[in-house]
């Protein structure tokens, strides 16, 4: 409780700076967004002075930034001057999306990569841990749109086991949907997997030379109860650590990932929106993921004092 | 069994080694021993591409850009050596063309990196209090944004020549390295060398020069080649968005981008630059993780 409340003023701190950078970066662009939005040639500039005072651009930066974030603050990013939408509703339309992709994906490459390392690191030096740090290896030499393309290669053109493209929502039907879902998961899943394999492999084997371990053999537990029971769990603290750190690289996978399966997810409309320069959606969509991953990853902080008492006592 | 030359010839000279001599078991120590045959094959490919990416101009080679509709989506080893693209275009001369713009990315975003990042860790770690607090602060809010986000709110803003890629990469790269220069930085200072200085009254900035510096750089050195792997990643990323290099200019990444379209009829488009790229990432991280390992040894040796 006590830690909470000294982490709170740096959370707010970040949060509030995080914002800043973003309104700044965006509203520094080149380019005159009235411009834009009237289109480059044969306007006249009564027209272009008369929309910036209608979107306020003609007020001072510091004003605006607190405007804006005075609205961000009550769930309101501005419409995009572009589609019309605005710029929340068009986030919330798309989170599902990315949200059950990034749980997936972080769910798949958890299930593959726990019973790998622990197989790893319980034969450490072996023939068979060669294989899995080597497989690890070659997997982090691999860019997740490289993967996504040969997934779709083989399961989707070759085999016609899931769809190259497209999403299904679970309203529509949860089998269909999961199917969608799978390969683009599974693309995000092999990255973060060779780096979660290799972090657990070599905390684990710390782990298995410490003394308790050794106590738990000398009674005579089987193996697989000594990996499970004393060696992941101590183990898992700088997993957990990782997996809310990776996130940022989840985020970043996803926006590729959808853009090529053509998932309509938050990654893509990013994409999109900066395609067409469509700045206030650009400016929304990332203050909104940045809020997100440092608030999650701020949680994660909190569980791990929660799970790791000396965590808790030292600071 | 043989026993060393000079104890088998006692009447001889004792052996003076020269100069030259010792450079080369002094390279012998550092590179000799170890690394066996899959590092040395790694460095190999390495220099391959580095020296595809020189001398791209003057290789025999066909206008990567030259489209061959007679060519299209031909297989290696017809009428191209590794086939041609969806225009008709020479994948293999592409390729070449291509490595220049990773090559150059590559070494230009990391040293950029390592400049910024590696002296403001360092200060940060030397001169501690209210700077430290400062630049932590920042490094902090440039990492609450995942990296493709911050990127592509680079690119956006500073455009998408060669330089300006490169900036936008390197600046990604700044946290790191000022956190690994740091934390060198911490432990490095509270040795008993960089006290006698201070007693002797050397200045501020030869200490950090003389003392700090050359004892921080080979941890942050040896971080440059997985970074320069995760570099090319990260730009090839970029350039399969399209927002990466503008589109004459051959990239990897704009590559397999292309052949993405034609998976279904002609992988080798997709299939020949997504290997290349492969096995230059996966070179630059398995050298780069044996040095490190090797020079941790060294270290520790110490």
């Amino acid at each position: 409780m006590k830690l909470l409340l000294k982490k709170i003023p740096w959370l707010i701190g970040t949060l509030l700076a995080v914002s800043f950078f973003t309104f700044m970066l965006v509203s520094l662009l080149p380019g005159d967004p009235a411009v834009m939005i009237l289109g480059a040639g044969g306007v006249s500039p009564e027209a272009v002075a008369a929309l910036r005072e209608e979107l306020g651009l003609d007020r001072p930066l510091l004003v605006r930034y607190f405007e804006w974030l005075g609205n961000a603050l009550s769930g309101d990013l501005g419409r995009s001057p572009m589609t019309g939408q605005a710029v929340m509703d068009a986030i919330m339309a798309r989170l599902p999306v990315t949200v059950q992709l990034g749980v997936m994906a972080i769910v798949i490459a958890l299930v593959l990569a726990i019973p790998l390392a622990m197989l790893s690191a319980y034969y450490a030096g072996s023939g068979l841990d060669r294989v899995i740090s080597g497989a690890g290896f070659a997997l982090m030499s691999v860019p997740g749109f490289m993967m996504a393309i040969f997934l779709i290669l083989i399961f989707a053109v070759n085999l016609g086991w899931f769809p190259a493209t497209g999403w299904i929502p679970v309203s529509v039907s949860p089998g269909a949907n999961l199917r969608s879902a799978l390969l683009p998961a599974l693309s995000l899943a092999m990255i973060e997997l060779a780096l979660y394999m290799r972090l657990l492999r070599t905390d684990l084997i710390g782990t298995l030379q410490q003394d308790f371990i050794m106590l738990a053999r000398a009674k005579g537990l089987p193996s697989w109860r000594i990996m499970l029971h004393h060696a992941l769990k101590p183990s898992s603290f700088s997993l957990l650590t990782v997996v809310g750190l990776q996130l940022g690289g989840v985020i970043s996978g996803a926006i590729i990932v959808e853009e090529i399966f053509a998932l309509p997810g938050v990654g893509r409309l990013l994409y999109q929106s900066i395609l067409q320069r469509d700045l206030l959606m650009v400016q929304g969509i990332v203050l909104f993921i940045a809020t997100a991953y440092v608030l999650v990853n701020f949680l994660v902080d909190m569980c791990y004092s929660l799970l790791d008492p000396r965590v808790r006592y030292s600071d | 069994m043989t026993l060393p030359a000079e104890k088998t010839k006692p009447n001889q000279q004792p052996h003076i080694p020269s100069r030259a001599q010792n450079f080369a078991r002094a390279l012998q120590q550092v590179f000799g021993r170890g690394f066996g045959p899959g590092f040395w094959l790694c460095v190999l490919w390495l220099l391959v591409v580095i020296l595809a990416a020189v001398f791209a101009n003057w290789l025999p080679l066909r206008d990567p850009l030259d489209p061959v509709i007679a060519n299209r989506l031909s297989a290696p080893l017809t009428s191209n050596v590794l086939g041609a693209d969806g225009l008709g275009r020479d994948i293999l001369s592409r390729l070449v063309h291509g490595s220049r713009v990773s090559v150059v990315i590559s070494l230009t975003a990391v040293s950029i990196g390592m400049l910024i990042g590696g002296s403001l860790g360092v200060m940060a770690g030397y001169f501690r209090g209210n700077f430290e607090r400062g630049v932590m602060a920042v490094l902090d809010i440039i990492l609450a944004f995942p990296w493709l986000v911050l990127l592509l709110a680079l690119v956006t803003f500073i455009g998408q020549s060669l330089f300006a890629i490169a900036v936008a990469i390197g600046f990604l790269w700044i946290p790191a390295y000022a956190r690994v220069a740091r934390a060198n930085t911490l432990a490095v200072v509270q040795r008993e060398y960089v006290l006698a200085a201070r007693a002797l009254g050397a200045s501020t900035q030869r200490i950090l020069l003389r003392e700090v510096l050359p004892n921080v750089i080979l941890p942050v050195l040896a971080y440059g080649l997985v970074a320069m792997g995760l570099v090319i990643i990260v730009e090839s990323a970029l350039a399969f968005l399209g927002l990466s290099v503008e589109a004459p200019q051959p990239t990897w990444g704009g590559m397999i981008a292309e052949g993405k379209r034609h998976l279904a009829t002609a992988v080798h488009v997709a299939l020949v630059p997504s290997i290349t790229m492969f096995l230059t990432v996966l070179s630059l991280n398995f050298v780069g993780d044996r040095l490190r390992s090797h020079f941790d040894v060294k270290e520790s040796n110490l």
